[in-house]
């Protein structure tokens, strides 16, 4: 009953949000279309721009069916086959009317803010969108962080672009000058909810683990690395989320599924790698079929390190966002991201560790394989290896993954009965 | 006897190995897989317990105090005459679904059936040769031993009465699935015993009686286990499928107990394999949902050659100089193979470079499975293909220095003696006796 009121509320939110986009040609509301990875939610909201998430539409897309059909024109429109999915989604979409996830329109963007540049993709993705809309592009360079620490001088690199480059694009975009209580109010509130959000997923540490820090963990995540980052809505959400999780872990209940409540809990996994998600509920229904749960997973990172302390700290506006887009998951070098799996699997008393390796996603897979030794050699936990895609259902095969996934999962229990099995 | 069985359900092939109690393989069977998985299922298992059947009688033979020169000879010599019973009943079956399909032509359905009373006449005639000792058979399946016949006399009737060839040929193509598909063309281990024992004139001696005790012997199933790509479609409970990973890691470790790393090439997968040293699987890496480079891409390059399976290999063989094959997608390959024959290269140049394509594929995943740890064991169909092999023990070479490789030559039954052991396990395990490492 209490689940349904998140679900309740995020659908709301997110309702609320596509009206407001629906309409913007006639109210004159302006927009910026962004990308989840280093997003500077906060700083757009105290300009009045309303976000728009192309990677949060082809997941959508995908989830709705419609990407075979958008990426087919993508293609067709000279696109190559092995061009990431996302952005075709995105171009498919794009003309095909640019119809949202809730069926209504997009309005076109008045400013393409690419603030994360971890991905070069991104680059060339805001590249086509600006031949498309002729609007402006406020960048934002993010340096790499090869050793895993943010040095001043990169943080200062960063901010200062912000001032001079980001800030001043937004107020021209906006007709409103930089208003810097406004940005720290929606900072503060972004901590408040990104407090609940780590509550929510460190939850995971319990047996039976009432969430899914996975599957059903990418609902979680939904509000904050949306449109809703710094909202009062969002605040709300995560503060009726953790309470609707906390129940379940007081009645000792497992996560809650597709296909209803989780049976026993028999496999505890970290997951590495985004979901797929043209077929994500049989992909989800080939881990609860086997008593599997995600306790804790990268993906659900991507939107901000916030379980390894990071806040957004509204005493230093520009200095937080600076360090916010620097810490994304896939800024950081294989050594961390090795050790982060490695604490996964100690901290969440996991069975083993899964990567779902994407064929779109050089940011997430390269090196997927050398991190797959890494993790097993330091955690002594047996890794699996899964390939699809993220929106192109034809790099999804079902007998395959799930092949791999049950012989993965057998030999978790093989190794459990120490070979009785 | 009790026993236990492991079936294993390839995209090719079905195998099935039976163990006694004492985890001593007594059969082996294997079967097309083709379409109908249960049916295959039931086949494969028959033939293991005909298998099973022959293990005992010669078991019984070598307690009647027959040397083992002896035991070889009257063994061998039921099996031959056995086989060929088997393959007159298969016959029949087929002729009988060759005339089905005839009289449903609208035209010419009497010329057909006409041409294919003399074809099967004439191979209901040359059974005795086809099984006559010493006589070496290109294979052990009947469609390949049958078909290839079939196909020759389907020319002369072409040529020598004026009936399609394409027409025979379609009926062939037609029934053949039948017999494969039919548990009564396999036929009953005691018919065809009894047959064969006559034949061989030797009835009424110590060989008859010994057959008949056999032949009477109940073989009671105490477990069994499913495995390979169609398990889910295998007639047995959730309990008793396993991946086909852990049976190929354990049925390695069966075989060849100081194997680590295992290499399996079956018809739509490769899979690279760690085991330690109780067969436990530690690691493991597939293919992806491609199945560029499997066993299914020899079947179609020897359809593009004009050549049986079994043949590619000892073509590929002759080769002093292999090309340099690109692709390992199917297709492409296809289209590859092609280019080099019309600019000359030589049949078997280009079969030894397409071998060592899909070994460079299967080096690949080795590598992303962890590399090698001595002993190395290569299982599959594949494993039974000499270029393939020879391609594989260059590479290895190459990469990994000097290895011991294993190589048995019933590698194509490791997943379902995996399966076989697994399911003596459990049994085992349910019924309180320590599980067998």
């Amino acid at each position: 009953m209490s689940k349904d009121q998140s679900q309740v509320r995020q659908k709301d939110m997110i309702a609320r949000h596509f009206d407001r986009l629906a309409a913007a040609p006639d109210t004159g509301d302006k927009t910026a279309y962004t990308f989840v990875p280093g997003n500077l939610t906060e700083l757009l909201l105290s300009f009045d721009l309303l976000p728009v998430l192309p990677e949060i539409n082809s997941l959508q897309s995908a989830m709705r069916g419609k990407t075979a059909e958008y990426i087919a024109l993508a293609e067709k429109f000279g696109h190559s086959e092995d061009v990431c999915t996302y952005v075709k989604s995105d171009i498919g979409m794009m003309k095909s009317g640019n119809i949202g996830p809730t069926g209504q329109r997009l309005p076109d963007p008045d400013v393409l803010l690419l603030s994360y540049t971890g991905c070069f993709t991104f680059l060339k993705w805001f590249e086509l969108l600006r031949e498309e809309y002729h609007c402006p592009v406020a960048m934002l360079h993010v340096p790499y962080q090869p050793d895993g620490r943010v040095t001043p001088s990169m943080r200062d690199y960063v901010v200062k672009q912000l001032r001079d480059e980001v800030i001043p694009t937004l107020e021209r975009v906006s007709g409103r000058a930089y208003d810097e209580d406004r940005l720290k109010a929606h900072l503060a509130l972004a901590a408040q909810a990104e407090d609940d959000l780590v509550w929510v997923l460190q939850s995971a540490k319990h047996r039976p683990s009432p969430i899914d820090a996975y599957f059903g963990a990418v609902y979680y995540v939904g509000p904050i690395f949306s449109a809703f980052r710094g909202t009062q809505a969002a605040v709300e959400y995560y503060r009726a989320l953790r309470s609707e999780i906390d129940e379940r872990i007081r009645e000792g209940k497992g996560p809650v599924t597709p296909d209803g409540e989780m049976g026993q809990e028999r496999f505890r996994v970290v997951v590495e790698g985004p979901p797929n998600w043209t077929s994500f509920r049989q992909f989800w229904k080939m881990f609860s079929d086997e008593g599997a749960v995600a306790v804790a997973s990268t993906y659900t990172k991507v939107g901000g390190m916030y379980d390894l302390g990071f806040r957004h700290d509204p005493s230093r506006p520009l200095e937080t966002l600076a360090e916010y887009c620097l810490g994304c998951y896939t800024n950081l070098g294989l050594p961390t991201r090795i050790n982060l799996l490695a604490q996964y699997i100690k901290e969440y008393e996991a069975d083993g560790f899964l990567i779902n390796s994407v064929k779109s996603c050089n940011s997430f897979s390269a090196g997927q394989l050398h991190i797959m030794r890494e993790v097993e050699r330091i955690s002594g936990r047996p890794g699996g290896f899964i390939e699809s895609d993220l929106v192109d259902p034809r790099y999804f095969s079902a007998a395959n993954i799930k092949n791999r996934l049950e012989s993965y999962f057998q030999m978790l229990e093989q190794k459990r009965m120490g070979g009785a099995a | 006897m009790k026993y236990t069985i492991g079936i294993d359900l390839g995209s090719t092939t079905t195998k099935a190995v039976v163990l006694n109690e004492d985890s001593v393989v007594m059969g082996r069977g294997i079967t097309n897989s083709r379409s109908n998985y249960e049916v295959a299922c039931q086949v494969a298992m028959s033939e293991a317990l005909i298998n099973t059947r022959f293990s005992l009688l010669r078991n019984e033979l070598k307690s009647e105090g027959l040397s083992e020169v002896e035991l070889d000879r009257w063994v061998s010599e039921l099996e031959r005459r056995f086989r060929a019973e088997q393959y007159r009943s298969q016959l029949t079956v087929l002729t009988r679904e060759l005339n089905r399909f005839a009289g449903r032509m609208l035209i010419g359905g009497a010329a057909l059936r006409a041409a294919v009373g003399r074809i099967t006449g004439l191979m209901a005639a040359e059974v005795e040769d086809l099984y006559a000792e010493g006589t070496r058979r290109k294979s052990d399946f009947f469609r390949d031993l049958a078909g290839g016949r079939y196909m020759k006399l389907a020319e002369t009737e072409s040529r020598g009465h004026g009936v399609g060839y394409d027409q025979v040929v379609g009926l062939f193509d037609k029934s053949i699935l039948d017999v494969e598909n039919s548990a009564e063309a396999a036929g009953r281990f005691k018919d065809h015993m009894a047959a064969a024992v006559c034949a061989a004139g030797a009835a009424d001696g110590v060989l008859g009686q010994a057959v008949s005790r056999v032949a009477s012997r109940e073989l009671e199933q105490i477990g069994s286990v499913g495995t390979g790509y169609g398990r889910q479609r295998l007639p047995f409970p959730e309990g008793q499928i396993k991946s086909e990973i852990l049976c190929h890691g354990l049925g390695a470790h069966a075989m060849f107990p100081l194997t680590r790393t295992v290499l399996d090439i079956g018809g739509q997968d490769t899979k690279a394999i760690q085991v330690d040293d109780q067969g436990i699987v530690t690691s493991f890496q597939m293919n992806d949902r491609c199945a560029a480079g499997c066993g299914r891409y020899l079947g179609y390059i020897a359809d593009e050659m004009n050549l049986g399976l079994h043949e590619l290999g000892p073509v590929a063989c002759q080769s002093d100089s292999p090309v340099r094959i690109n692709s390992t997608c199917t297709v492409f390959a296809g289209a590859e193979l092609r280019e080099r024959l019309s600019l000359g290269e030589k049949q078997e140049d280009i079969l030894a470079g397409l071998h060592r394509a899909i070994i460079l594929r299967a080096m690949s995943l080795i590598a992303r499975s962890g590399g090698i740890s001595n002993q190395f064991t290569f299982t599959g169909g594949v494993a039974k293909n000499p270029a393939a092999v020879r391609a594989l023990r260059d590479l290895l070479t190459e990469h990994y220095g000097d290895l011991d490789i294993n190589i048995s030559d019933d590698s194509i039954y490791t997943g379902a003696l995996g399966a076989a052991l697994f399911a003596l396990r459990d049994r085992r395990r349910s019924a309180g006796a320590p599980a067998i490492h």
